[in-house]
């Protein structure tokens, strides 16, 4: 005690104005690192603002020149510099439904078998397979879809469809035309490869954060595995599940190499699925680069400008979605 | 005497028949999703492997017809990849921070977390027309530069969302801890949290790059491509996943085969990345 004191009473003029120095400098630093992350932070609302900017002055001309009916022609000619955007934007919207129908029940299933009935030691390496599938580039999947899965569709299954619904009234229409291999049903199916892994980890994450009291219960009524997911499962996580599915529609509105490779690339609507269409992103990434002429090149903006609009609201959705699930289970 | 059990009705049994087929699909399910991995894969190794040889990674992209390698795309691709993420990491790593430490309770990081996760998904063509607007359409040519940026651009979100959750894991005792001796915060951030945080930091960057390995979209009206050694980045820079684009589309024999081989090297980099990332998380766990 005594040293203390001593020491205490030792400080000289000098050091305590040291040690106020060290003081300020330590709160300068303190304030700058504070302003530094939250200038970060806010780099994060520029870069959305920026992109909506950009896009937004990037296609006022076509905007102008075309206005509204810039979204429901469908003339596409850059010799004659007329655009409309309806032939994209039904292909991406016809190729995503495509890929949700299959891919959200795949996802589901696959959810539940890790949920509720894949042994404890299988289900990290399922998982993780799974999610390997999430991680492996668009343009893998595009060449392996050009090269390999375009050509069997070709061969096997497109003639098969033709064959078997060509005399069906409505699905006739839908089926029909000369197998190519490429169109919108096989960038459909490419997708729906490609958010099955989305769909997967968010329904298995939001199904393994119900209470496994209400599990526990349900079962001790007596119900059946299926059952148990079917009633109490799914209806907890209902919210959930829709947010993750809007969350793989995100991702398959947007998806650009895998589709451009197997869409075909034609600008048209067609009723048939097995025809060559074209998408929003894939027209982009084929036609930005050799665009002549500001009108072409803006045009091209304006439809990165839908996409983007399309693809926010979703995902927006998707986020609201997920977080009233959060705020219910209290994570 | 035949007496009806719970066991024996035929509810019982409707019940557990339907059961069995779903649980029976959903057995289907998994096995279709896993195929659809081991198909692609099995695929790449074989078109790839036999095209992977020492020219690959020692020589140019040849014009068609001629033998040739991968060398400038490989190049171009690390450089735009390593700048990149020379960008976005810090301003990702400095918004985490700020989201977790400073203003966890904030209205902007409210507004940051959920802007951040829809760029997290946004289509990356748009990042690429953005870029194009801003860098390629002033500067009046494409560049690697551009590039570079754009995949920055895609690098920020990934990075501000594992900081973000990385930090929040970090326990506050020990924050209390540091701030009980008196630390400033900038310090208790960078020499407390951040060390309790690393595996997870780095694997957030691993995860970037994993992603921006195999982007194609952005580049393509960026960076362009570029048939020849080059090292200027104010110039078109060749990249492997835009090389990969051209060459699987053209009709040359040589060409594909290299689109191939590049496809497995992408490949097989982006799945070692994200295994790596997982095991480094796997670690900090256990420990």
């Amino acid at each position: 005690m005594v040293d203390v004191a001593l020491q205490g009473s030792a400080i000289s003029v000098a050091e305590q104005v040291d040690r106020a120095k060290v003081l300020r400098r330590l709160r300068f630093g303190d304030a700058a690192f504070r302003n530094l992350t939250r200038a970060a932070a806010m780099a994060v609302l520029v870069i959305l603002g920026g992109i909506i900017i950009s896009l937004v002055y990037g296609s006022l001309p076509a905007l102008r020149t075309f206005g509204f009916s810039f979204l429901y022609v469908e003339t596409w000619n850059p010799v004659t510099e007329k655009f409309g955007a309806i032939a994209p934007m039904y292909g991406t919207v016809v190729t995503s439904i495509i890929a949700m129908l299959i891919a959200v029940p795949v996802g589901l299933f696959i959810a539940l078998f890790l949920t509720e009935l894949c042994p404890m030691w299988l289900r990290r390496p399922i998982g993780i397979a799974i999610e390997l599938l999430a991680g492996i580039p668009s343009i893998i999947y595009g060449i392996w879809g050009l090269f390999v899965f375009a050509p069997f569709l070709q061969q096997y299954v497109q003639p098969f469809l033709i064959t078997v619904f060509g005399h069906v009234p409505v699905l006739s229409t839908l089926f029909e035309g000369p197998p190519y291999g490429i169109g919108i049903l096989t960038a459909g199916l490419i997708l729906a490869i490609m958010v099955l892994p989305f769909i997967t980890s968010i329904s298995r994450d939001v199904f393994e954060a119900v209470p496994p009291v209400l599990k526990e219960a349900a079962y001790g009524l007596g119900g059946t595995t299926w059952e148990v997911a079917r009633f109490v499962v799914l209806p907890f996580t209902r919210v959930g599940v829709i947010g993750g599915v809007m969350l793989g529609l995100g991702r398959a509105l947007g998806e650009t190499m895998a589709v451009t490779f197997v869409i075909g690339n034609a600008h048209r609507i067609s009723g048939s699925i097995l025809a060559p269409g074209t998408t929003i992103s894939a027209t982009i990434a084929n036609e930005f680069t050799e665009a002549v002429g500001d009108l072409y090149t803006s045009s091209l903006i304006a439809l990165g400008l839908i996409l983007f609009v399309i693809t926010f609201i979703v995902l927006a959705l998707a986020r609201l979605m997920l977080m009233r699930l959060n705020a219910r289970i209290g994570v | 005497m035949v007496m009806i059990s719970g066991a024996s009705s035929p509810l019982y049994a409707k019940r557990r028949r339907r059961n069995i087929f779903t649980m029976g699909l959903s057995f289907v399910a998994t096995g279709f999703g896993l195929s659809w991995l081991v198909l692609i894969l099995a695929v790449l190794l074989w078109n790839g492997f036999s095209g992977l040889s020492l020219a690959v990674f020692t020589e140019m992209t040849p014009p068609p017809g001629a033998a040739g390698g991968l060398l400038n795309p490989i190049i171009g691709s690390l450089v735009m990849t390593a700048i990149a993420v020379a960008i976005g990491t810090p301003i990702g790593m400095l918004a985490g921070t700020y989201m977790a430490e400073y203003g966890r309770y904030d209205k902007l990081t409210y507004v940051v977390r959920f802007i951040n996760d829809i760029l997290l998904s946004a289509p990356s063509i748009v990042v690429g027309l953005f870029i194009y607007e801003i860098m390629v359409a002033q500067m009046g040519h494409f560049s690697g530069w551009a590039g570079a940026v754009s995949l920055a651009v895609i690098v920020v979100p990934v990075v501000v969302r594992t900081t973000e959750d990385m930090l929040t894991l970090v326990p506050d005792t020990l924050r209390e801890a540091a701030a009980s001796i008196g630390l400033p915060r900038a310090l208790m951030i960078t020499k407390v949290a951040y060390r309790a945080a690393r595996a997870g930091m780095i694997t957030g960057v691993l995860l970037a790059v994993a992603r921006i390995s195999g982007e194609t979209a952005p580049l393509l009206f960026t960076a362009l491509n570029n048939q020849f050694w080059s090292t200027n980045l104010n110039a078109p820079v060749a990249s492997l996943p835009v090389v990969i684009f051209q060459f699987a589309l053209s009709p040359y024999k040589d060409w594909q085969k290299l689109a191939w081989t590049g496809a497995l090297i992408i490949t097989l980099a982006v799945l070692a990345l994200s295994i790596i990332a997982r095991l480094l998380t796997a670690q900090r766990k256990s420990s």
